[in-house]
C-alpha cells in the first residue's frame, strides 16, 4: 500500500523538526549550562583582580589583559598587511591565472588546522628567532593565521564598491591612489572592520595556537616581549588541571560572553553596511 | 609631483602585498621543509603504517593516530552531517521567515564558543555519562566523535542553508504547481539543486573535525593504542602534535612536523574539493 | 554673420580597437570652442566610445587601444607626456545613469577642487554655490547640502553630477553621455537650458539618443552609424537637408 504524500510530508517533517530541535537544544544546554554554573562566579572583583595562587582564588584580570593584547597585536599587523594585499589584488592588478592561484592559496591556507600555527609559530618565533613565550610570538603567529581571512573580506568588501564610483572619480581628475582612499576604501570600510571583528572574536577562543607562542604566565605583561595567559589558555589549564572548577566555569562565562559580545557587534555592523548599501 | 605619489602608491602597496603572500608561502614551505626530508628519513611506510609510537626510542609509528583521527572525523559527521542537513532544509523550507531571522545567527553565534569550552563540557558531563551507561573510561572515540559532531554542526547547517536558500524559487513553485506537497517539492527537487553545497558543507566540516586539537584532548583520552570499540581512549593527529611538542627535540620533532604535512595535505585537498563542489554549482547557472 | 568660433577639439583619423574589433574606424572631426556639438545615432554606433576617448577615460579598459590623433588646443592628448589627471580636470563628463558619490552634497561639488588643492573653506563655499547655481539647482539643495546625495531625484542627482563638473577651475570641455536618458521632462529641460546658458563658457559635446533634443540644443550635429562618422554640420541643415541618405533615413525616424 502506498503511503499518502501529505503523511509522507508529517513524517518528514516530524523527523526534520526533531533534528532541528535536538540541535538548538544541545547548543542553547550548552551555552545556558555553563553561563548558570559560570556567571555567580562572574563579579566586578573576578574581572578586576588578578589570579592568586595558580588560579585557584582570585580573578582573571591578567588574562582579560592577555585577551585583548594579543588579538590586538595579532590585528595591528594583519590588519595593514591584509588590507593592502587586497587593495593591491583588486584595484591595481588584472585578473590572471597568477591572482587566481593566490586567492585559491589563501583560501586553502584558511583551514589549517590551528595546532599546526601552534607547532610553526613555536618551532620558528619561540625557538628559531628567539623571541621566546611572548606577545609577539603569539600575535605574528596569530596575525598569520586570520591573515587569509582579512584578505578575503576585505577583498570582498572593495569588490562590492560599483565601478561607477570609480569611473566618477577618475572622470573628476583623481588618479587610481586618490580614487582608493577617498571614494573606494571608505565605502568598503564597513565591510572590512567586520571581517577583522570576526577575526577577533575567532582570536579570542583560540587555544591551540596560542598556549604554545605566547606560553601562558599570569603576570601582567610589561612589554611584547613578555609571556601573556589569554582568558581560553588559562580556561583550559585551570579545567584540565583539575584547579578550581568554579573558577573554571567563571572563566567560561566570561569567555562565551566576550565572543558573543564581539561577534553580535560584527554583525551589528554587516548589518549596517547593508542597509547602507540599500540606501 | 602628483606622478611620484602614484609610483609610490603603487610600490608601496605592491610590497605590502608580497610581504603578505610572503609570510603565508612561508609556513607553508616552513612546514614542508621540516616535514617532508623526516618521512624519507624513516621511511613512509613505517611512519604511516607503523603502530610504534616511541620518540625516545626513535620510533614513530603515527598508524594508531591516523586510526584514531579517521574514526574520530566519520563518528563526528555521522552525527553532524544528517543533524546539520535536516536542520538546514527544515529551517529553510518548513519554518516562518521570522523564526529563521532569530534561529540562523543564534547557531552562527554558537559557532564562536571555544572549542575548549566544548571539551570541558565533554569531561564534566559526556564522559561520565558514558562510563556510566556503556562502561570504559568514558574518554574515548565515542566521547570525542559526540562533542566533535556538535562542535561542526554551525558549519554544516549555515552553508548548507545557502546552498538550499541559493535555489531558485522557480523550482520551488514549479514544483508546487504540479501538486507535489512541500515536502516532495524538497526531496525530489531541492535537495538535488543544492547537493554540491550540502557535500561541500560535510566535507569543509570533515576538514574542521580532522584539524580539532583542544576539544579532542579534553576528552579522547590520549592513549596510543587502535580502538576495538568506541568506548576505547584515543589519541588522534593534532593530540599527539599538541602533546609532544614541548618535549620534542631533533628527529622527533620532526615527526611532528611531518604529522602536520599529513594533516595539512589531507585537510588542502577536502577544502579543495569543497570549494569545487562550490564553484562548478555557480558556474552550473 | 557669426564670427567662426576656433577649434577647440580636433580629430583626425582616429581608430579605437577592443582586442581585434574596431569600435571606431576612421574618424575626422573638428568641434569648435563654446558651441553645442550633438552627436546622434542608433545604439552601439560608437557615440559612448567616441566620448570615452575623449577624456581618455577608455584606458581604463586594458583591451582598448587607439591610433590617430586627437589635439585639444593643438596638443595631442594620446602622447605619451601627456599628463592624462589634467586632461580630466579641462574635459569633464557626465554619465547616462547620474552617479551621486556616496557623500553629502557638499562634498560630492568639492571633490574635484579638493584633489586640485583647495582647501581654503570659504573659497570651496564660494565654489559650491556658484557650481550648484550654474547647475540650476542650488534653490533646491542649499538649505541641506550635509544630505547625502544619494537622497536626492534622478533629475536633482544629474544636476549634481553637473555641478561637480562645474566645480573644477580649469574646466573647459563637458562631455554628456545621455543624460537625460532616465529623466522626466521637467529635469530634462532645466538641463537643456543649463546647457544652452553654460556654452558661453564651455565647449560642449552631448551625446543623444534622441533626435529631437539634439534638433533643440546644438548648433553642429554629428551623425554615428556603426563605428563610422557618417556626416557632420550645422544642425539646422543636418535635419532639413541631409547629405547622405542614412542620415535621413535616422532623423526622419526611418530606423532607430
Amino acid at each position: 500500500m502506498r503511503i499518502p504524500p501529505k503523511i509522507t510530508q508529517v513524517i518528514a517533517v516530524a523527523i526534520l523538526g526533531t533534528a532541528t530541535f535536538l540541535t538548538v537544544v544541545i547548543l542553547v544546554f550548552i551555552i545556558g549550562f555553563v553561563l548558570s554554573k559560570g556567571l555567580p562566579g562572574v563579579n566586578a572583583e573576578f574581572l578586576l583582580s588578578a589570579p592568586k595562587d595558580m588560579g585557584r582564588a582570585g580573578g582573571i584580570f591578567t588574562t582579560l589583559v592577555g585577551t585583548v593584547l594579543l588579538p590586538l597585536v595579532a590585528v595591528a599587523i594583519a590588519f595593514p598587511l591584509g588590507v593592502g594585499t587586497a587593495v593591491y589584488l583588486s584595484e591595481y592588478t588584472r585578473e590572471t591565472q597568477l591572482t587566481r592561484a593566490l586567492r585559491f592559496g589563501t583560501d586553502c591556507l584558511a583551514g589549517i588546522p590551528s595546532i599546526i600555527f601552534g607547532l610553526f609559530g613555536f618551532i620558528f618565533f619561540v625557538v628559531m628567532l628567539k623571541m621566546g613565550w611572548s606577545l609577539l610570538s603569539g600575535g605574528l603567529t596569530l596575525a598569520i593565521m586570520v591573515l587569509p581571512t582579512i584578505i578575503r573580506t576585505s577583498e570582498e568588501a572593495i569588490r562590492s564598491v560599483p565601478n561607477s564610483y570609480r569611473e566618477v572619480s577618475f572622470s573628476l581628475g583623481a588618479t587610481r591612489w586618490e580614487t582608493v582612499l577617498k571614494v573606494v576604501l571608505p565605502n568598503a570600510l564597513p565591510g572590512i572592520v567586520t571581517g577583522v571583528m570576526l577575526a577577533i572574536g575567532r582570536s579570542i577562543g583560540e587555544t591551540a595556537a596560542v598556549i604554545f607562542t605566547a606560553g601562558s604566565s599570569l603576570r601582567m605583561p610589561s612589554s611584547v616581549f613578555d609571556s601573556v595567559r589569554t582568558m581560553s589558555v588559562h580556561f583550559y589549564i585551570l579545567a584540565t588541571e583539575g584547579i578550581s572548577d568554579e573558577k573554571a566555569y567563571a572563566t567560561a562565562a566570561v569567555l562565551i560572553l566576550s565572543v558573543l559580545l564581539v561577534n553580535l557587534a560584527a554583525y551589528g555592523m554587516m548589518h549596517r553596511f547593508i542597509s547602507r548599501r540599500a540606501r | 609631483m602628483k606622478f611620484n605619489g602614484e609610483k609610490i602608491a603603487k610600490y608601496s602597496l605592491m610590497l605590502v602585498a608580497f610581504s603578505a603572500l610572503a609570510s603565508l608561502l612561508l609556513i607553508a614551505v616552513f612546514i614542508l621543509k621540516e616535514g617532508v626530508p623526516f618521512m624519507f628519513k624513516v621511511g613512509l611506510k613505517d611512519f604511516l603504517f607503523s603502530s610504534d609510537w616511541n620518540p625516545q626510542a626513535g620510533k614513530f609509528g603515527i598508524y594508531p593516530m591516523i586510526v584514531a583521527s579517521l574514526y574520530v572525523t566519520f563518528g563526528a559527521m555521522l552525527i553532524g552531517a544528517p543533524l546539520g542537513v535536516a536542520g538546514a532544509i527544515f529551517l529553510n523550507e518548513f519554518v516562518p521567515k521570522s523564526v529563521m531571522r532569530v534561529i540562523k545567527p543564534t547557531i552562527e553565534l554558537l559557532a564562536g564558543i571555544p572549542s575548549v569550552v566544548f571539551g570541558f563540557l565533554g569531561v564534566m558531563v559526556l564522559a561520565p555519562m558514558i562510563r556510566s551507561y556503556m562502561g570504559g573510561p568514558g574518554l574515548s572515540v565515542l566521547a570525542a566523535a559526540i562533542i566533535l559532531g556538535i562542535m561542526v554542526l554551525p558549519t554544516v547547517i549555515s552553508i548548507s542553508t545557502d546552498a538550499i536558500a541559493a535555489v531558485p524559487n522557480s523550482y520551488r513553485e514549479g514544483a508546487l504547481a504540479l501538486g507535489a506537497t512541500r515536502w516532495q517539492s524538497v526531496h525530489m527537487v531541492i535537495i538535488k539543486a543544492a547537493r554540491s553545497g550540502i557535500i561541500a558543507s560535510i566535507i569543509l566540516a570533515m576538514g574542521r573535525a580532522l584539524g580539532e586539537t583542544m576539544a579532542v584532548i579534553m576528552v579522547a583520552g590520549n592513549t596510543v593504542k587502535i580502538p576495538q570499540t568506541v568506548t576505547d581512549p584515543v589519541r588522534t593527529l593534532t593530540a599527539n602534535i599538541a602533546l609532544e611538542m614541548a618535549n620534542a627535540t631533533g628527529l622527533a620533532r620532526e615527526a611532528l612536523f611531518a604529522t602536520g604535512v599529513v594533516l595539512f595535505v589531507v585537510i588542502m585537498i577536502l577544502n579543495a574539493i569543497a570549494l569545487s563542489a562550490i564553484k562548478s554549482r555557480v558556474r552550473k547557472k | 554673420m557669426i564670427p567662426l568660433h576656433p577649434i577647440k577639439i580636433s580629430v583626425t583619423d582616429f581608430h579605437v580597437y577592443h582586442e581585434k574589433d574596431e569600435a571606431l574606424r576612421g574618424l575626422n572631426l573638428e568641434v569648435r570652442a563654446h558651441r553645442i556639438l550633438g552627436i546622434i545615432g542608433p545604439s552601439g554606433a560608437g557615440k559612448t566610445t567616441f566620448l570615452r576617448a575623449l577624456n581618455r577615460l577608455n584606458d581604463l579598459v586594458p583591451e582598448m587601444h587607439v591610433e590617430g590623433r586627437v589635439l585639444l588646443d593643438g596638443q595631442d592628448i594620446y602622447h605619451p607626456d601627456f599628463d592624462v589627471v589634467s586632461l580630466r580636470k579641462r574635459v569633464g563628463m557626465l554619465f547616462a545613469l547620474p552617479v551621486a558619490l556616496p557623500m553629502s552634497i557638499y562634498e560630492n561639488v568639492v571633490y574635484g577642487p579638493r584633489l586640485s588643492g583647495v582647501r581654503d573653506r570659504t573659497r570651496l563655499n564660494e565654489i559650491v554655490e556658484r557650481s550648484l547655481k550654474s547647475a540650476f539647482i542650488w534653490d533646491e539643495v542649499k538649505d541641506r547640502l550635509q544630505m547625502s546625495g544619494l537622497r536626492l531625484s534622478g533629475g536633482q542627482q544629474q544636476r549634481l553630477c553637473l555641478a561637480r563638473v562645474l566645480a573644477m577651475e580649469e574646466m573647459e570641455v563637458i562631455l554628456l553621455d545621455e543624460p537625460c536618458s532616465g529623466l522626466d521632462p521637467i529635469s530634462t529641460a532645466k538641463i537643456e537650458e543649463a546647457l544652452t546658458i553654460l556654452k558661453s563658457r564651455y565647449t560642449i559635446i552631448l551625446v543623444t539618443n534622441n533626435t529631437k533634443q539634439a534638433a533643440r540644443v546644438a548648433d553642429e550635429t554629428a551623425f554615428f552609424l556603426s563605428g563610422e562618422m557618417v556626416e557632420y554640420g550645422n544642425t539646422e541643415q543636418i535635419f532639413t537637408v541631409p547629405r547622405d541618405v542614412r542620415t535621413n533615413d535616422y532623423v526622419t525616424g526611418r530606423f532607430g
